[in-house]
This record gives C-alpha cells, structure tokens and sequence, in this order.
C-alpha cells in the first residue's frame, strides 16, 4: 500500500487526544478554550495535509508514514482513501469553528476536555475501514454526549436507550460477520443488524428520536458535533455497503426517503429553533443515505457530494443558531423576532447556509443535489421526484425560520447582538467554502465521482468473492 | 475581430456584467462595507447599461447579418461523461431571448433610477439594491439560457429576491407572511420545474434546448420527443410556469407580492417576474406543439386565469392589488395565446404589458393626485363609467361574483384548508405521538423547548 510522506493521520488523531488530556489538567476556562483552539487548528492543519499529500499520490489509499500502529499489530489500522481523505479536514473544521464561535460567556456549560477526546475518536472513526477498531470507536463516541447530559443533571434515557439498542445490534451483527465468514445466510444476518445498528446511529425514522432528545438536553454544540460529520453514513458505508444485497440497499433508501421526507414536514411544525435544526440536519443526512443506498455511480457521487455539502452548509446555519441563543435564550420560533437589524452578518450567512442545504444555485450543494436527483431518477423515477419535494419542503423550512428569526417585529434588544472577531472568522471561513465550492464544483465532483467508482468496484468485489471484504485494490488516479 | 468573436464577447458582457455587481454588493454586504446611497445607484445604473448596450449590439449586428440564432458556448461547468452528466453554461440570442432580455434591462434600468429617489434614506436601500442585483442577474440568466440547467439556474435566483424583496419592510409582519407565501409557491414551482428537467433528461440524455426541441430555430423547432412523453414533460413545466406566473390556482400570491416597495412590485411582479412562466412555455414550445391535450390544457388554464383576473382585478380595494390581478387577466391572455401557437403575438404581448404595467405600477403611489391633476384639466369630475351589459346581470348573481372577486376566488381559502392545513395537521400530530414516546421513556416530560420564551430578547438579557 503507498504511503504518505508525514504520519499525518496519526498527527491529526493524537493532537486532539493530547490536547483533551492538557485541557483537562487547565483549570481556567478561558485558557482552556484557547488551548482548544489551538489545538483543534493543528488537528486541522494535519488534516488538511493528509488531504493534499495524498491528493498528490494519485492512489486510491494510502497508509501513514513511520505508521506505529501497524508496525506494533501488523495490521494497517489507520487507511486514508479517497472516501475519507476530505471527510477528515471536513471533521476537524466543523470541530474548529464550533470552538472558535464559542463564547467567553459559555465557556463554562461547554467542555471542551471532552469535545477534544470525541474530536480525536471522530478523526479516527473517518480514518477506519469496516474493523473492530472502527465498532470500537463507534461505541466510544456515542459516550461523550452521554457524560455531558448526566453531568447537566438531564434523563438520559431516551439517548441511553437508542444507544444501547445501537452499541448491542453492532456488537452482535459484527461478532456474527466474523464468526460466519463464507456463508451467505450468516453474513446476510449480520448484515441485517449491522444495518440497523447504523441507520438507528443515523436517526432513520422511527428510531430518531434520540436526536431531538440530544439537542433539547446536551448543548447546542456537543449536539451539533455529534451529528454534522455524519458518523452514522460513514458506518453504511464501511460496513453495509459492501456487504448487503441490492434488494436490501433499496429498502433501505425507500426507509431513508421516508425519513427525508419525514423530517422536513416536522421541521415546518416545529416551534423552537434547536428542534427545528435537528429536524432539518435529519432530513438532509437522510437524502445522502438515499444517494449511497442507490448503489448507482451517479446516485454515490451524488450522496457524497451532499455529505460534504451538508457538512459545511449546516455545520454553518446551526453555529448561527447556537450565536443566537448564546445571546437571548432559546430560540422560539411560534413568533417573530425581528433581530435583523441587530444582528444582520448573522442573518445573511444563516440564510446563506440554509439555502445552501437545500442546493440553492450558486453554492456548493447545487450540483451536488442535481446529481443526487438525477441518480435517484435513474433508478426509480419516484424516489426521484420524492427527493425533490423533500428538498423543496426544507426550503420552505429554512426561509420560515429565517422570517421568524430576524423579521416580523422592530428590534427590542438593547445591547449590541453583532458577531465578535472569532464568529466572523469562522463566517468568512465557512462562506468561502460555499460560495467557491459552488462557483467552482468541478474538482469536488470529479473527486467525489471517483470515490464513488471505487465504492462501487469494491462492492463489486465482495459481492464476486462473497466473503468478508478484501483489501482494494488501487486504480489510476483520474 | 470577426463576427463570431464579437459576437462572443458581447453575449458574455451582457451576462457577466449582472452577475459581477450582484458580487460586487453580495461582498460589501458580508464584509460590513458602507457604500453609499449615490455609490450603490450609479453602480447599479452603470452595469445595467453595461449589459443593455452590448445586448442592443447583438441586436443590431442580427439584423444586419441576418443571423437569427447565435448560441454562446460557456464550455461545461461540471461534466462526468461516463453517466452523460454534464452542467453546460451556454446562452442563446434569438428572436425569443433577445427582445425579452433588452425588454428586461429597460425596465430594470428605469426602475433602478426610480428607486434611487423612491427609496431614498430608506434603512434597507442597500439589501433593497443587493437584491435587485440578484434579480437582475436572475432574469437575464433566464432569458438568454440555451439549457434547461442554465435556465432553472436563473430561475432560482429570480425567485428568492422575488421572495425577500415581498418582505423588504421586515419590520412588519404581514410582508414577511407574503413573503414567505410566495416563497411556498415557488418553492413548489421550482421542484416542479426540476422534476420536468431530469425528465427531459432522462428521455433524451440532453439538456439543451437545441437537442431536445429539435432542429430550427425558435418558434420554428420541432420536438423530438414522443405525445405522451411531451405531456408529461409539458404538465410539469406548465406546472412550474403556473406557480411563477400566478396562473389559477396559485394566483393568490401575486395581491400579496404587493407589499413590498412599489419599484420592485413593477419590475417583479408586474412586468417581469410575472411573464417568466409564459416565456417558458415560449421557450419550449415545440413540446406544446408535440401534445394536443397539453395545448388544451395550456389554453383552458390561460382562460381561466384571465376571466379570474379580470372578475378579481373590478373589485379589489386598492390600486396595487388591483393591477396586479389586472396583470393576471393580461398573462392568462398570452398562456392562452401561446396555447393556441400565436407565439410572435405573446411575445409582443408580453412587451407592451410589461412596459403598461410598470409605468402603472410606478404611477400608483400618485394615483389620487393624477385624478385630480386629471380632473382640473378637464374642469369637472372624471365620468363614471356604467357598463350596460351589467345592467342585464341579476342583483343577487352580480353580488355573489363580487364577493367571489373581492375574497379573490377563495384561492388562497382552498389551498390553506385543503392542502396546508391538512399537511400541517399530519405532523402536529406526529409530533405529539413522539412527545408521548420520548416522555414515556423518560418517564418525565422530556422537552425542555417547552419553557423557551417567546421573545427573549425583549427582556434586554445579555449573553
């Protein structure tokens, strides 16, 4: 297998665990986010290089240089490939500005000790193939979350319960895949649990309902970091997606439909902005399920290009959220509130980024939700058209909140609410993602396709050799 | 330079020039940049000119070459060939495309000198223009695009700065439920329209207008797709030119687009936006031609819409309300016009309504005055005109249309309690069950949203 000329995978994961650990020891909380800072913008920063380096590889994957964890197990534990080589900067920037735009005044009700640790074993779930090491992660990330809401003196049960059912149906599915090796109906089997395990962890209707719980109980932004990088659609991809029969794969994108569809009629009836962002988040992870469920090149790229395009844009208009209620309180949104005036860099990037959700011209999810509509209309002509009535109702969604938000009344706040120096960093930051990634789609979308392809090769392969997944084999880089 | 590199540039200038002052002011929007009031409008004046002097070239170089179809190849913007998936930039002047662009730009120019006065010291004159910049950008997308993505390209951005533009006085709320009800309606329109796209698409592996209306150019191609395939294209597109053209049943939304300022009320909903549903159907009208059930359709949702208009448009209490259903029985004529295949004759239509009912629209304000100006020249009251057909109605039947007219078709009625409310319902009551199952878990109530405030920033509450 290549290998990249820096360890930069084991970089970016150990700077955020060592990180959480000197937090942890800092008493101060102001010291504490501004070392969090800093950290993060390194773990950044390797990220980003892993990216470039293997970008510059031209390979299909790619393992760590002077990799110690492979030298130590014989086993190469940590693999970039071309899936996860942007979803691993994505993940430590959506980590970055969530510090960055965390207020002084908030310092206190935020860990950032714990949001570190569950930074780290992000950028190690996304650095992962289907393994144990990857289920273990799974099941240690889905603790951070919990540790914060008991902590705050919240009932945990609605979330203890879902992740329980999640943490047994993974353990169980896996145990049996690997026990079963070679034989159809087992791996079949496996593959059911698997699957549920990781649409549960995804919040596919019915099961969701733990994500609302998490946003009403944890704070806004343990909620938000817990669901933007889509851990749950990486595990589809891992470990279902290889695996599971096409008939399967179908069912799952129609249940995945549903909850599209679902979760963009909840979140026009919902009264208070965090339920709403959660309804919308849903909906929108849901429509790339839909996309990497269709097993279709065009339908995977699409899926893909969504993930990185919901990654930013809604990592983006939930910040804006969280601003907001740092602010005045929790967000109602039975009534307007009219804070465009006090707050209007606020009111243009949350417009900005929830139209960019939708796929609005001009940003990045544009193209991305066109080869998503069209994948699906290959497929299934109906799943098609439910997936652009899905999208047109998170517009309306999105325009209704902003309405509610910063419209409708005359300003009453009589202190300054304008975005302080780290908030506009991390605007200016996030928009620039936006609006290049739409000016400019190209390179995003052939990488994206490329991925795809080799998804569906590797998927391919498993399907010949109906067994356990084998190593990829790599292909000239386009 | 020979023609066709003349040609080239001038097509580029008259599409760039919108697009580079809506970033332009998008940037000094986002980067807290003051510009001022003369700055903003002279900008804005002199980019629309930009764009309006190399469109009247093109124009004029037509005419004398004797060119009647000059397509402008951008090159693709995303293409992944081994699926046929390509985003192609390519804009086409024609005789359909060309007058509306340079009818567009006029109209936009004057309005644009007109808000510069009309909105002045206003606190939202720069979003009034940085949305105006979008619209601008928008239409001229629109009218020049030589594919379906092109078009629903600028499709989209005419409909959001329609949209934010009805809510342009925020601080009230009523605008703001306008706002988002014509948002609802695009929105709708717009899934509409994507829909047809893909289809289109998935029936001809293409998304230019040349390779899916066939050869010859406008109104003179045929399409290449079969009858029942071009009605159910034809349904969906109708569908989308409905929703942006307030056509029966979604006129309701055009009374309400009134409450934004009176120089975006003419140049949107007035003139422009109204009539890109009918330059839809005029742009792909060999698929009209290819399905007679969907020229019946076509004609009879035209006639509707006008006899609507016309019955609405008598009855409505204020001025702008009632242009603006004045403009519907005008576009409900032209559907039913292109309907009947009379394209040169929409689309001259469309030009002289757009051009009446802007001066209109932009009178209105002064209306009071211009009676009574009108009435000292004259040196007695303006006559009352009776119809004498009306005389022929019973009292009881002409009492029910005005009522019909004046609660405007019970349209928006209809849609709320039929279509709204019942979808509303579902997930309140969705929403419920999921209270009932998260509380049960928890064995406590488990939404802590309950106890939000409705205006906590009133309570003057810091961070």
């Amino acid at each position: 297998m290549p290998e990249l000329h820096f360890p930069w995978l084991e970089y970016s994961i150990l700077t955020p665990a060592v990180g959480s650990i000197f937090v942890w020891w800092i008493g101060d909380r102001q010291a504490a986010r501004n070392w969090s800072i800093v950290f993060c913008t390194m773990a950044l920063f390797f990220a980003t290089g892993e990216w470039i380096d293997f970008s510059l590889l031209a390979s299909f994957e790619a393992h760590d240089h002077w990799d110690i964890i492979a030298f130590l197990f014989n086993q190469d534990v940590f693999v970039v490939d071309e899936l996860s080589a942007p979803l691993l900067p994505l993940g430590a920037l959506i980590y970055l500005v969530t510090v960055l735009s965390t207020l002084r005044t908030k310092v206190n009700r935020f860990s950032f000790a714990w949001t570190l640790f569950a930074e780290a074993v992000m950028l190690a779930t996304l650095s992962c193939r289907a393994s144990w090491a990857m289920v273990i992660l799974l099941i240690i990330a889905t603790i951070p979350p919990w540790i914060e809401m008991r902590r705050r003196d919240r009932c945990t049960r609605v979330y203890t319960t879902h992740m329980g059912l999640f943490v047994g149906l993974l353990l169980i599915g896996y145990s049996i895949l690997q026990l079963g090796r070679g034989s159809e109906s087992i791996t079949l089997l496996a593959g059911v649990l698997i699957s549920a395990a990781t649409l549960l962890r995804s919040g596919i209707f019915p099961f969701h309902c733990w994500t609302t719980d998490l946003f009403e109980k944890a704070a806004f932004g343990t909620a938000i970091l817990f669901m933007t990088p889509l851990t749950g659609a990486y595990a589809v991809i891992r470990m279902v997606l290889p695996i599971a029969p096409d008939w399967a794969l179908h069912w799952i994108a129609i249940v995945s439909l549903i909850t599209a569809v679902y979760a963009s009629g909840m979140a026009l009836v919902q009264v208070e902005a965090r339920r709403f962002f959660c309804y919308l988040l849903l909906s929108n992870a849901s429509l790339v399920l839909v996309g990497l469920e269709l097993v279709t090149p065009i339908g995977l790229a699409g899926a893909l290009c969504v993930w990185l395009s919901v990654g930013v844009s809604l990592t983006g208009f939930g910040l804006t959220l969280r601003a907001i209620e740092s602010r005045i309180g929790r967000v109602s949104l039975s009534d307007y509130h009219g804070l465009y005036q006090q707050m209007p860099g606020f009111a243009g990037f949350f417009l900005l980024t929830g139209l960019a959700s939708i796929g609005f011209p001009g940003t990045i999810g544009f193209i991305a939700m066109e080869l998503l509509v069209e994948g699906a209309v290959e497929v299934y002509p109906i799943i098609g058209a439910v997936v652009v009535v899905a999208a047109a109702l998170n517009g309306i969604a999105v325009l209704h909140a902003y309405f509610r938000i910063f419209t409708g009344r005359n300003p009453s706040a009589q202190i300054s609410l304008k975005a302080r120096l780290p908030e506009r960093v991390s605007i200016l930051v996030l928009t620039a993602l936006i609006v290049g990634g739409g000016l400019v789609p190209g390179p995003g979308i052939a990488s994206r396709y490329h991925a795809a392809i080799e998804l569906d090769r590797h998927r391919e392969s498993v399907k010949e050799s109906n067994s356990v997944p084998p190593p990829v084999k790599s292909i000239p880089h386009p | 330079m020979d023609m066709d590199s003349l040609f080239y540039w001038l097509g580029i200038a008259v599409v760039t020039v919108p697009c580079a002052l809506v970033l332009v002011l998008g940037l000094s929007a986002l980067l807290d940049v003051r510009m001022g009031e003369s700055a903003i409008s002279q900008l804005t004046q002199f980019a629309v000119l930009l764009s309006l002097l190399p469109a009247i070239a093109i124009l004029i170089l037509m005419v004398v070459s004797g060119k009647r179809y000059v397509p402008i190849e951008l090159g693709d913007w995303v293409s992944i060939p081994e699926v046929h998936f390509h985003f192609h930039w390519k804009f086409i002047f024609d005789r359909l495309s060309v007058p509306f662009v340079i009818l567009a730009l006029v109209l936009s120019g004057v309005v644009g000198a007109f808000t510069r006065r009309y909105l002045h010291r206003e606190e939202g004159y720069h979003r009034f223009f940085l949305l105006y910049s979008l619209f601008v950008a928008g239409i001229t997308i629109s009218a020049l695009a030589g594919t379906i993505e092109t078009l629903f390209f600028g499709w989209e951005l005419v409909g959001l700065s329609s949209a934010l533009l009805v809510a342009y006085f925020h601080e009230r709320e009523h605008p703001v439920r306008n706002g988002q009800r014509v948002w609802s309606v695009y929105r709708l329109a717009d899934a509409s329209f994507l829909l047809g796209a893909l289809l289109m698409h998935h029936l001809t592996d293409e998304g230019d207008f040349g390779s899916f209306v066939g050869k010859g150019t406008w109104p003179d191609g045929s399409a290449s797709l079969s009858e029942g395939h071009a009605l159910q294209v034809g349904l969906l597109l109708l569908l989308a030119a409905a929703g942006k053209s307030a056509l029966v049943p979604f006129s309701g939304w055009l009374p309400r687009a009134m409450e934004g300022p009176t120089p975006s009320s003419a140049v949107f909903y007035g003139s422009l936006s109204v009539h890109l549903g009918a330059y839809l159907l005029l742009r792909v009208n060999p698929i009209l031609e290819a399905s007679w059930q969907l020229q019946l359709v076509v004609i009879t949702l035209g006639l509707i819409s006008a006899l609507f208009g016309s019955i609405m448009s008598r009855v409505q209490s204020d001025v702008k309300s009632s242009l603006a259903y004045a403009s519907l029985t005008q576009v409900g004529i032209i559907v039913a016009e292109i309907g009947l295949g009379f394209y040169y004759l929409a689309l001259v239509h469309i030009m002289g309504h757009a051009c009446l009912r802007t001066l209109q629209l932009l009178r209105a304000p002064t209306l009071l005055n211009d009676y009574h100006a009108m009435e000292n020249a004259i040196g007695m009251r303006l006559p009352d005109r009776k119809n004498k057909f009306g005389n022929l109605i019973p009292e009881s039947i002409k009492r029910w249309w005005y009522r019909f007219g004046y609660e405007r078709g019970y349209m928006d009625q209809i849609l709320d309690s039929w279509i709204v409310e019942p979808f509303v319902a579902v997930f309140q009551w969705a929403d419920r069950q999921e209270r009932r199952w998260t509380d049960w878990l928890s064995t406590e109530p488990s939404r802590e949203s309950d106890k939000t405030e409705s205006h906590p920033e009133s309570t003057e509450r810091g961070a």
